[in-house]
């Protein structure tokens, strides 16, 4: 499945917490992050990606256009999806991660906005958010394949059929003819890229100092 | 394409890449050549395909995610990533100015005659005396906690009150380590129901009991050349007669003709160019060899296979998941011209310690062998002792490990030590940084590396580092100073590395 990236605009995050922000001395745990897609039609998702900083747990929730004349309603379609398995130390604290349809509670069929609300409940950082997030769709299908027989189902060698007079054997004729086949396409295709262990250039090794860049 | 197909070709290109030459190869060809002559294969279709079925089948999982770029496989953490950049800037700043200083180019092409008087005396280069007072090492031990103590993760709360969230040792990055629990779980063959060479075969136990059927299936393991199979074995240690075999094994090493002559070619280089670096090797294995007991009799050994170590491009491809990048120079006069870049030393690294060699010394003999199984190990396990990565092997793991260890289960002892100024990591980081080469008797260090052979892991260091101050507690706890109490730790050569291991992990009451 190839898959199309949507343009997306990401409004700046909201910190949700209890009490005055300026009084309050806790860092915000929860933050949102709203995704809308002012210049497409409701689309249907494919996948999300997105480099995480630091985000223990991400929920998304997601509203989408319904045909009759409902206002549309947001639904979770991802509850508490782990980012980081400890969210006192560093695993996963800055993975490049990816969520596809399949993973989501509900049909992503006509996408309106997305909401993303994250979760770091470990005092320890000083922030958290997610970046370079990207929204796919479905792109073009590309025709469906079979994948031939003799991948899955080996054939047993079937019994040779019995030799017409004079005419050489079938079977061993589409062989060769294969093999010669194969062997010019090889020879085409084939540059040879393996490494012969050369440090020097032309043979000379003689070097300035060593560069910072 | 789409995306995932191209991940897919990229991969496979990338594995036909590593396998050509390769006596997998070959046999692997034969068998494509064989199936090749079935009618029913279309040779149109073949690659389109096998790319399907690969897709649908879910035999290639990616190893990590299409959109990361090549740094992030490196190391994923930022500021871990920065820290070994400015780490990497002080040792060519460090190589630069010896060779200013000293007035000795980086490299230059040896004169004809000095060749020869080279090749004459490869095997004896130990009797040389050149005069190394001018040359200090790259960097000592000491610097490189020193940058490990103070790295510091920008978006971690590093407040200077005390609190939960303080790390009372000398590591103050947040990584994620095991527990004894969890260390438990991973060790589970050294617990105290299973035989274990080093506990299991000392003399007062009668072979019948473990050994003698141990030896028997380690028999079986190289005569069915079975590399899993070893990997697990050796989990329990190996016997003495077996041990070379196993870990070539485990490690994949069979001394094909192309590998002595890719080792006699790499004999060529060192003889054509004399590099600023072989100064430095010369001095290090002075130091390592030289005044040691058990590892004098290498020298030679050890001149050999690190100059040759140190030519070898092939080491560059280990850089991929490295942390560290090799440096680049220019040839003269052609600085900034892409096409003149090189990597100096050819292998990118600057810094490789001797010790980790010589106790392969004691299973191999021939050089171009001992050579092959040392870059495997490096390539493998002791790069990750040398630079900066949140890699759970990684060395700030290590410490952070053997930090935690102790804070854990020996509170009374880590805050005694560090009330007296001996932060405990100062006095285990030189044993952890060159895996107890050096340290530790021979045979029982070799009973310790068959582990991280068998773990795939070098967190066997930290466990033992922990261990060991566990088994001298009892002393350190009275000394009052950090000299005293590196004397305590001095002397490590008595030690039974397997006892201590399983006492630590297993018999422990916490």
């Amino acid at each position: 499945m190839s898959r199309v990236s949507v343009p997306c605009h990401v409004k700046g995050t909201v910190a949700l917490q209890v009490g005055d922000v300026r009084t309050s001395h806790g860092r915000p745990g929860v933050l949102v992050i709203d995704v809308t897609f002012p210049s497409v039609a409701p689309f249907e998702l494919q996948e999300i990606t997105f480099k995480n900083y630091y985000t223990a747990f991400l929920s998304i929730r997601v509203r989408q256009h319904t045909s009759m004349h409902t206002p549309a309603k947001w639904v979770t379609c991802l509850r508490d999806h782990c980012l980081m398995p400890n969210p006192h130390s560093e695993e996963g604290a800055q993975d490049y991660v990816s969520l596809f349809k399949h993973q989501m509670l509900c049909d992503m069929a006509r996408v309106l906005e997305l909401r993303l609300i994250l979760r770091q409940p470990s005092p320890l950082w000083l922030s958290f958010t997610v970046e370079e997030l990207q929204i796919y769709q479905q792109g073009p299908k590309s025709p469906s394949m079979t994948f031939p027989k003799w991948l899955s189902h080996p054939v047993p060698c079937e019994q040779p059929v019995p030799l017409l007079e004079g005419l050489p054997d079938p079977s061993r004729v589409s062989s060769e003819v294969q093999q010669m086949w194969a062997l010019t396409e090889m020879i085409r295709a084939s540059h040879t890229s393996a490494r012969i262990g050369r440090f020097d250039v032309d043979g000379c090794y003689d070097l300035n100092l060593l560069s910072y860049t | 394409m789409s995306q995932e197909e191209s991940d897919i070709s990229l991969i496979i290109a990338q594995i036909v890449q590593k396998l050509k030459g390769s006596n997998l190869y070959a046999q692997l060809e034969r068998q494509a050549w064989a199936s090749l002559q079935r009618p029913e294969i279309k040779l149109e279709s073949l690659k389109e395909d096998i790319k399907e079925f690969f897709k649908i089948s879910g035999l290639f999982p990616l190893p990590s995610h299409p959109a990361a770029p090549p740094e992030h496989l490196k190391e994923p953490l930022v500021y871990m990533r920065k820290a070994q950049g400015s780490w990497e800037k002080r040792i060519l700043k460090s190589l630069n100015s010896m060779c200013t200083e000293l007035s000795i180019p980086l490299a230059r092409k040896r004169p004809v005659g000095e060749q020869k008087e080279l090749l004459n005396k490869w095997n004896e280069m130990g009797t040389d005396e050149p005069d190394l007072s001018l040359f200090r090492p790259v960097y000592a031990p000491k610097d490189f906690l020193e940058v490990l103590i103070n790295l510091r993760n920008p978006n971690y709360e590093n407040g200077d009150s005390l609190s939960f969230r303080t790390h009372l040792g000398l590591i103050q990055v947040p990584l994620k380590v095991k527990d004894i629990p969890e260390l438990k779980e991973c060790f589970i063959e050294l617990g105290l129901n299973t035989g274990q060479l080093g506990i299991d075969d000392s003399t007062q136990v009668p072979p019948e009991l473990f050994e003698n059927e141990h030896v028997r299936i380690g028999q079986k393991v190289l005569a069915e050349q079975d590399s899993a199979a070893a990997q697990q074995y050796v989990r329990q240690g190996s016997p003495t007669a077996l041990r070379a075999e196993l870990w070539a094994l485990i490690l994949n090493i069979s001394s094909q003709p192309e590998d002595i002559l890719y080792y006699e070619q790499l004999k060529t280089n060192v003889i054509q160019h004399d590099l600023l670096v072989d100064s430095l090797i010369y001095k290090d294995v002075k130091l390592t060899a030289s005044n040691d007991d058990y590892y004098f009799v290498f020298e030679d050994y050890l001149y050999q296979v690190l100059l040759c170590f140190s030519r070898d491009t092939s080491v560059l491809s280990h850089f991929a998941y490295n942390s560290a990048s090799p440096p680049k120079s220019y040839i003269r006069g052609k600085l900034g011209l892409e096409e003149y870049a090189v990597f100096y030393p050819p292998n990118g690294k600057s810094n490789v310690i001797a010790s980790s060699i010589a106790p392969l010394c004691f299973l191999y003999h021939e050089p171009s062998k001992l050579y092959q199984i040392f870059r495997e190990m490096y390539v493998r396990f002791f790069f990750r002792l040398h630079s900066i990565s949140s890699h759970p092997s990684g060395i700030v793991s290590l410490c952070l490990l053997f930090e935690t260890l102790l804070q854990t289960y020996l509170p009374q002892l880590f805050y005694h030590l560090r009330e007296i100024g001996a932060q405990p990591l100062r006095i285990s980081f030189k044993w952890m940084v060159r895996a107890f080469s050096g340290y530790l008797a021979t045979d029982q260090l070799l009973l310790l590396w068959d582990r991280i052979l068998g773990y795939n892991s070098l967190e066997i260091l930290a466990v033992l580092a922990a261990a060991v101050f566990a088994f001298r507690a009892v002393n350190l706890m009275e000394v009052t100073s950090l000299a005293a109490a590196e004397a305590v730790l001095a002397d490590l050569s008595t030690l039974k590395v397997m006892p201590l291991l399983q006492i630590f992990l297993f018999a422990t009451v916490t």
